[in-house]
């Protein structure tokens, strides 16, 4: 069975959710099963057989089971957010369409995407353009105390889930070409009396630290991290002027906190940034250094923009008196509602989403708590179940950034990959209080346009980069 | 690079890990918590989607229901008490704003359907919507009748118990309340200083007086210290514990066996048993009828208090009190005697039942929608309080008590009925009374037992209780046919 005939046997079981899905909804609405159901599924169908037969032609050898697994996800979200509100739904079904058209203009324009590689820096400065736009006078549009999205009329877009695209591109292609500069390894190894004064002075500093400013734990062990990883680096022999644009990407982020405002789109592109440094130079004293420079840097800046430290706050206890029903009411409501679905859920359509009265329990259930949500609806086996699936999808993403043959694509492939799995463990993650809860999307199943739209996006160059790598080892008769 | 890649997968698969490690944590470790947390509105919500069950008395009428109101996912219930106020204190009342009391409370579970996981999978597969069992009382509509009738306003309490089941018949406290006014009238009825929120019967301790000698026998009898002849000197007055004690009226009863210092209710003579028994035995003797501990009823504990001896009305003490006057059912500053009307009803109950002590119960059976049993109550044993030879002669020795002594007023046509009469003086100068009567009915084989007690009133319990006691006895054990 070639690859596309398995892509195409992919997606009917992924029809056949989205109609069950709908079932089950319309089930317990209006008690008998419309075929408005049948409908919805072979509509999705259709559509994604479209999408499947552009994919045959124009990257036929592509990955077989990443556009399945996305839509798949795509379904989920629909049949969730049709279960919230039937017309964000058909709003959403239209980005989906959207999405899709985008996917195909991607992979139309984008034939080799190594040309990407040419307009890097124009593509990086683009980005950083489209993170800042939001906070311009007019257009910008503050949400929950955030600074994600801007308003043109009635269209909100979020320019940040394109800035991501972009910023990953731009650093496959930095890296590619400074990953093996940026530090170089000694070919002897030092003398024994640097070698003490190279780990010595850390160690004096990180106790000097303590001594002099009474750290605490965290504190303690974020700056000894920084500094040994930073003695280690410099062992490296690293080349300062390449370190710029590193700088530059650090700066970014934080200026992300203190302009936008946001630690979860921070995180997401930091996270990315360190994956990607990481798989390049192969050095984890670069990510030790990176790391608690970020941490770092948004604790301090915890401390001093009050939006941040009450998202810090709330994480640390949802419960508390007085902030249960302000800060914390949206926290501990996605809680509430993992408790109500337990190990198998209530069932889709079943769950309590209304206040008598007609008001939401669930604040943002379409966007920030879709999460929450399917844990109502399907139980902590439908949440491991997306999670799953999540899991096949950066598993065939960095198959594809194994099988790729040059570096560019490898990082590209690895990066984008990378994006997708940190935007997952951070929504997640918020909405699950392993961390703070920020404002990011559930690639695919979130309502949203821009989200649908960049992540199609972002599946179509993966799709390009993996229909390049397994064309080539087609023809050196390679496995794939 | 790809050894990277792969360890950045690992990464990624870790991360993932602890999504779901943290997701079950919210769904099945800590799932309980979270619904129990005040700030979850979701199983009120719930709750009031779900129709509760009935709250049926022993014959089939409905004390508490559920109506329904709206359409379709937005229907909700509430709750109705067609009987009003006479079951308020037993039932209770469950409303969405206002919280829940009484079997409405102690049954909340069975009354909701609340299910475990795996049951409610199962009933998930049958698509059966969740729905309540009825819940089917001990309670009887004519006791509880006569009860309140006989009470006819006076604040007071009416127990009566089946002593060989333990099946509580009839738990009367007036003041009632009108359940169905909760939501409308909370406040109002929380703070009514009559305390109509009050359950007299196993929330409110009274000076049992004289009705306690029935304990101070059981003790005496049971541990051989008297017989039912032994002679004692019943003179008034008489010192004890340094203090002179004088029998009601100051009457002076000479030489008088244990039987007619019973029927005449001899103080001087029960603080001299009292004193042979000594406060130890005494105190054994207590606990095993259910002093000094919640009564074991199928009730809500914060609606329920030990009786007991307490000093200060306070502390629960059991020694280093004044025996002697405890034996008589009042004690002094070192720790007087306090009951609730339910303790002297299982009192009254256990030496009816042979010394078997039957824990006392609201609740017969929990029945399903399909009017099959889901659970039912068999009757169980809480103590032997005595030997059966104790509690043949206490039986007898109460026969005469409504036969020829004080609580006359409490016998029935046809039917021969032990009791014991009781009169405390209270208020801060003895002028008011706290009138007594329980008993147990017919002698040969007793089928109820009771107590009544009137609060704060004129008049002897002889007089003012044992003629409430014999209505409800009637009602209960059908006239005077028996």
């Amino acid at each position: 069975m070639s690859a596309r005939t398995r892509e195409l046997f992919g997606l009917l079981p992924v029809s056949l959710l989205v109609a069950a899905g709908f079932a089950a909804i319309l089930a317990t609405r209006t008690e008998n099963v419309s075929d408005a159901t049948l409908t919805y599924g072979a509509f999705f169908l259709g559509l994604c057989v479209l999408a499947h037969l552009f994919i045959r032609a124009r990257v036929p050898d592509a990955d077989p089971y990443m556009f399945p697994l996305a839509a798949a996800l795509a379904g989920i979200g629909l049949v969730l957010i049709y279960r919230i509100d039937a017309e964000l739904a058909r709003e959403q079904a239209q980005w989906f369409v959207v999405g899709l058209a985008f996917f195909c203009i991607t992979i139309l324009l984008v034939e080799d995407h190594h040309v990407l590689e040419r307009y890097r820096y124009l593509i990086a400065a683009a980005s950083i353009g489209l993170l800042l736009i939001p906070r311009l006078p007019g257009i910008g549009a503050q949400v929950n105390g955030a600074y994600l999205a801007i308003k043109v009329g009635s269209i909100q877009f979020q320019p940040a889930e394109f800035a991501k695209l972009g910023i990953i591109i731009f650093l496959a292609s930095y890296l590619r070409e400074t990953g093996d500069i940026l530090v170089r390894p000694r070919l002897r190894p030092l003398p024994y009396q640097r070698q003490i004064l190279l780990w010595g002075i850390p160690a004096v500093l990180t106790l000097l630290g303590v001594a002099l400013f009474g750290l605490g734990l965290a504190g303690s062990v974020l700056l000894a991290v920084f500094l040994f990883s930073f003695a280690a680096v410099v062992r490296d022999r690293p080349s300062p002027k390449h370190f710029g644009p590193l700088l530059l990407v650090w700066g970014l982020a934080m200026l992300m906190l203190i302009l936008i405002r946001d630690l979860g789109s921070s995180l997401m592109f930091f996270g990315g940034f360190l994956a990607l440094l990481y798989v390049a130079t192969g050095r984890l004293s670069l990510i030790g250094v990176g790391s608690t420079m970020f941490f770092g840097g948004a604790f301090f800046l915890s401390q001093n923009i009050a939006h941040v430290q009450e998202r810090v706050d709330t994480w640390l206890d949802p419960f508390k008196p007085g902030v249960v029903d302000k800060e914390g009411y949206q926290l501990a409501q996605s809680l509430f509602a993992q408790a109500d679905g337990g190990l198998f859920g209530q069932g889709f359509g079943q769950a309590l989403l209304e206040l008598p009265g007609g008001a939401s329990i669930l604040p943002a259930a379409h966007t920030d708590l879709i999460y929450a949500v399917l844990v109502n609806e399907a139980g902590l086996f439908g949440a491991a179940g997306l999670i799953g699936a999540y899991l096949l999808l950066v598993y065939r993403g960095l198959r594809t950034a194994l099988s790729a043959s040059d570096g560019f694509s490898k990082l590209l492939a690895t990066g984008l990959t990378g994006v997708l799995a940190i935007q997952v463990f951070v929504i997640v993650g918020g909405v699950t209080r392993v961390i703070p809860l920020t404002g990011v999307t559930l690639p695919f199943v979130s309502y949203g346009g821009s989200s649908i739209v960049a992540n199609m996006v972002l599946l179509a160059l993966l799709l390009i980069v993996s229909d390049h790598a397994r064309s080539e080892a087609r023809r050196r008769g390679g496995l794939v | 690079m790809n050894r990277q890649i792969v360890q950045l997968f690992g990464l990624f698969t870790l991360l993932f890990a602890v999504l779901v490690i943290f997701t079950s944590r919210w769904t099945v470790f800590e799932a309980d918590s979270l619904a129990d947390n005040p700030a979850n509105r979701r199983p009120l919500i719930e709750e009031q989607k779900v129709p509760r069950g009935l709250i049926l008395a022993s014959n089939g009428t409905v004390l508490a229901r559920s109506q329904g109101e709206g359409r379709g996912e937005n229907r909700t219930y509430t709750r109705t008490y067609p009987t009003g106020g006479a079951f308020s204190h037993p039932v209770g009342y469950s409303f969405i704003t206002n919280g829940r009391r009484g079997i409405e409370l102690y049954r909340n579970d069975e009354l909701t359907g609340d299910e475990d996981e795996f049951a409610s999978i199962l009933s998930g597969l049958e698509s059966r919507d969740r729905e309540g069992n009825d819940v089917v009382t001990n309670l009887d509509v004519a006791g509880t009748e006569a009860a309140v009738a006989g009470l006819a306003g006076r604040k007071g309490a009416v127990v009566a118990i089946e002593p060989q089941t333990g099946k509580v018949r009839v738990m009367v406290s007036i003041p009632e309340y009108d359940p169905n006014l909760i939501p409308s009238q909370f406040g109002r009825i929380n703070n009514d200083p009559n305390k109509s929120f009050l359950n007299r019967t196993t929330q409110e301790l009274y000076q049992p007086g004289s009705v306690f000698k029935v304990v101070t026998a059981t003790a005496a009898l049971d541990t051989g210290k008297v017989a039912p002849d032994t002679v004692i000197d019943g003179s008034s007055p008489r010192t004890i514990s340094g203090a002179p004690l004088e029998n009601s009226g100051g009457e002076d009863f000479g030489a008088i066996s244990f039987t007619d210092a019973l029927t005449n209710s001899v103080n001087t003579v029960f603080a001299q048993v009292g004193e042979r028994v000594g406060a130890g035995t005494l105190v054994e003797y207590m606990k095993r009828f259910g002093f000094f501990e919640d009564p074991q009823l199928d009730y809500p504990g914060f609606q329920m208090i030990p009786s007991g001896v307490r000093r200060n009305g306070v502390d629960y003490v059991e020694s280093d009190f004044d025996v002697g006057r405890v034996a008589i059912g009042q004690g002094g500053a070192e720790g007087a005697l306090d009951t609730t009307p339910m303790q002297m009803a299982l009192v009254a109950a256990a030496v009816a039942n042979k010394g078997r002590l039957m824990k006392p119960r609201l609740v017969d059976r929990m029945v399903q929608k399909d009017g099959r049993v889901k659970e039912r109550i068999e009757p169980d044993l809480q103590a032997e309080v005595m030997k059966p030879e104790t509690a043949e002669q206490l039986t007898a020795m109460m026969a005469r008590v409504v036969e020829e002594g004080t609580g006359t007023a409490g016998a029935l046509a046809g039917i021969r009925v032990a009791g014991k009469t009781g009169t405390a003086e209270v208020g801060a100068n003895r002028e008011f009374t706290q009138p007594w009567f329980i008993a147990f009915a017919p002698v040969d084989n007793p089928r109820m037992a009771i107590a009544v007690t009137v609060e704060r009133t004129t008049g002897q319990g002889g007089t003012v209780a044992a003629p409430i006691a014999k209505s409800v006895l009637e009602a209960l054990l059908g006239g005077g046919a028996g």
